[in-house]
């Protein structure tokens, strides 16, 4: 009873869209290797040690002679254990080149950054000469089978990338880029939360990375380059109401670099840390901190509904 | 009136072999710290683990001569521990031994310390 509640604890996290131990990525396999082979070593350690020590006080219960005591202990107390720490170190010393690749910046097939802010990401796509191609937020998509250069900044306070499922964590601190290597290996949908407290939304804060096929990618990348411009009356609630100030959608008038870019929104799975609705969205807009309490978006109590549902309807790419 | 006892009753015997250990280990970990800040190139990285590397030897020579002062201290193992009677030759005897396993335990972390260095290529920038 208590070992299968014990298993069911240990396995219900082991899979799903978030775990290390459904590596989908180059990183992320040579982490899970490490965590197994350490796990069994020590698991293989603790399993003798408790043996032995139940044999010691429940089978055998007379003293044993000074020398094999003492032989006991020079063997099983320092040579053993020296020899298996030695092996695992050198183990983990071993994979290291694999648990963090590192490749010069012309090995990269693919130039990403991203950026931490309170509450959200902010994701550039950059071209061959490392300028940015477009920008988009909180979704990161991804080519299978390439490698890709993903430098992460922070705006405001410090935040951590981490996509278990592709790879090991690195922080963003605000006035440094670090450099993290990412190649998906399957293609899938993967969550990845912010993983050093950032403030009140720390939770909410998440990403989704979404490993396609080099061919969906690229037609994905070229629809967003080559945005075709969208009437200027579909988006005139949006423009009426001061949403251009801070928020951006290619190929219009709205430039707005304070706030997630919303090219394109419609196509997202998710909005904040919830489903990517219509209901969700008119709610969102209406007060952001309700979804995500301390969000850097003002609320917007005065928006008229008709006018509210206009916006709804832009962004949801129904006008 | 003398400042030292006329006969040197030290610690600093038993503490030795440690005391090389936190020194290499200073050594390894700041040397390859500041040569990377300084933006090092890959030659002068294999240099500097060649010289960690003497370094690392001489730390290991070092703790194997303490590790023999303590154990002709303990008498060669000629007799068993505790060494718990209240005399100087106990105390002698004691602090031997302890040295002995202290020396030891200092030569096996160096040589953890030190694998690092044959697994390392270069610096990250
Ligand atoms: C003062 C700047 C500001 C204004 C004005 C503003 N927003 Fe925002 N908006 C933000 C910020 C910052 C976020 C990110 C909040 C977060 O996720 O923590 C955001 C998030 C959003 C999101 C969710 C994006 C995502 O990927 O999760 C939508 C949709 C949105 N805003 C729509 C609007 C609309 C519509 C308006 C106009 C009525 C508007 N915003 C006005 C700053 C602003
Ligand atoms: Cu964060």
């Amino acid at each position: 009873m208590a070992a299968a509640l014990l298993s069911t604890f240990l396995l219900s996290a082991c899979t799903g869209p978030q775990s290390v131990f459904g590596a989908a990525g180059r990183e992320a396999s040579a982490i899970e290797d490490l965590i197994v082979v350490t796990a069994v070593g020590a698991a293989c350690a603790w399993f003798i040690v408790t043996s032995l020590l139940i044999y010691a006080g429940r089978v055998r219960r007379h003293r044993f002679a000074e020398e094999t005591a003492q032989r006991f202990i020079t063997w099983g107390g320092v040579v053993i254990p020296t020899v298996l720490l030695f092996a695992l170190l050198s183990y983990a010393l071993w994979s290291m080149p694999a648990t963090r690749p590192w490749f010069d910046r012309q090995q990269a097939d693919l130039e990403i950054e991203v950026t931490g802010e309170q509450y959200w990401w902010r994701i550039r796509y950059l071209n061959t000469s490392g300028d940015v191609a477009f920008e988009t937020a909180n979704e990161l998509k991804l080519p299978v089978d390439r490698r890709i250069r993903v430098s992460l900044k922070a705006n405001d306070v410090i935040h951590s990338f981490w996509i278990p499922a592709l790879g090991g964590k690195m922080d963003m601190i605000p006035g440094r880029t670090n450099t993290l290597w990412l190649e998906p290996t399957r293609i899938g949908s993967y969550r990845g939360p912010c993983a050093e407290f950032c403030g009140t939304s720390h939770a909410l804060m998440t990403l989704t990375a979404i490993v396609m096929t080099m061919e969906d990618f690229e037609t994905w990348r070229q629809g967003r380059i080559n945005k075709s411009p969208t009437s200027a009356d579909a988006g005139a609630a949006f423009q009426r109401n001061g949403c251009p100030a801070c928020h951006a959608i290619d190929g219009t008038d709205a430039k707005g670099l304070v706030g997630p870019n919303l090219t394109a929104f419609k196509d997202r799975l998710r909005l904040g840390a919830a489903a990517n609705t219509r209901d969700n969205l008119f709610r969102f807009i209406r007060d952001a901190g309700e979804f995500k309490p301390g969000a850097q978006m003002p609320a917007f109590p005065m928006i008229p509904e008709g006018e509210l549902n206009a916006i709804v309807d832009y962004l949801a790419g129904e006008t | 009136m003398r400042i030292f006892p006329r006969d040197l009753e030290t610690l600093w015997t038993l503490f030795t072999a440690p005391v090389v250990w936190a020194v290499h280990f200073l050594a390894c970990y700041l040397t390859v710290a500041i040569h990377c800040a300084k933006g090092g190139g890959e030659r002068q990285f294999a240099m500097l683990q060649f010289v960690l590397g003497g370094v690392t030897l001489a730390a290991l020579a070092t703790i194997a001569i303490s590790a023999f002062l303590a154990w002709r201290q303990w008498g060669f193992g000629t007799t068993d521990p505790p060494h718990d009677d209240p005399t100087e030759e106990a105390r002698k005897l004691f602090q031997g031994f302890a040295t002995l396993l202290l020396s030891a335990l200092s030569f096996v972390a160096v040589l953890f310390v030190a694998t690092p260095l044959l697994a390392i290529d270069g610096c990250f920038s």
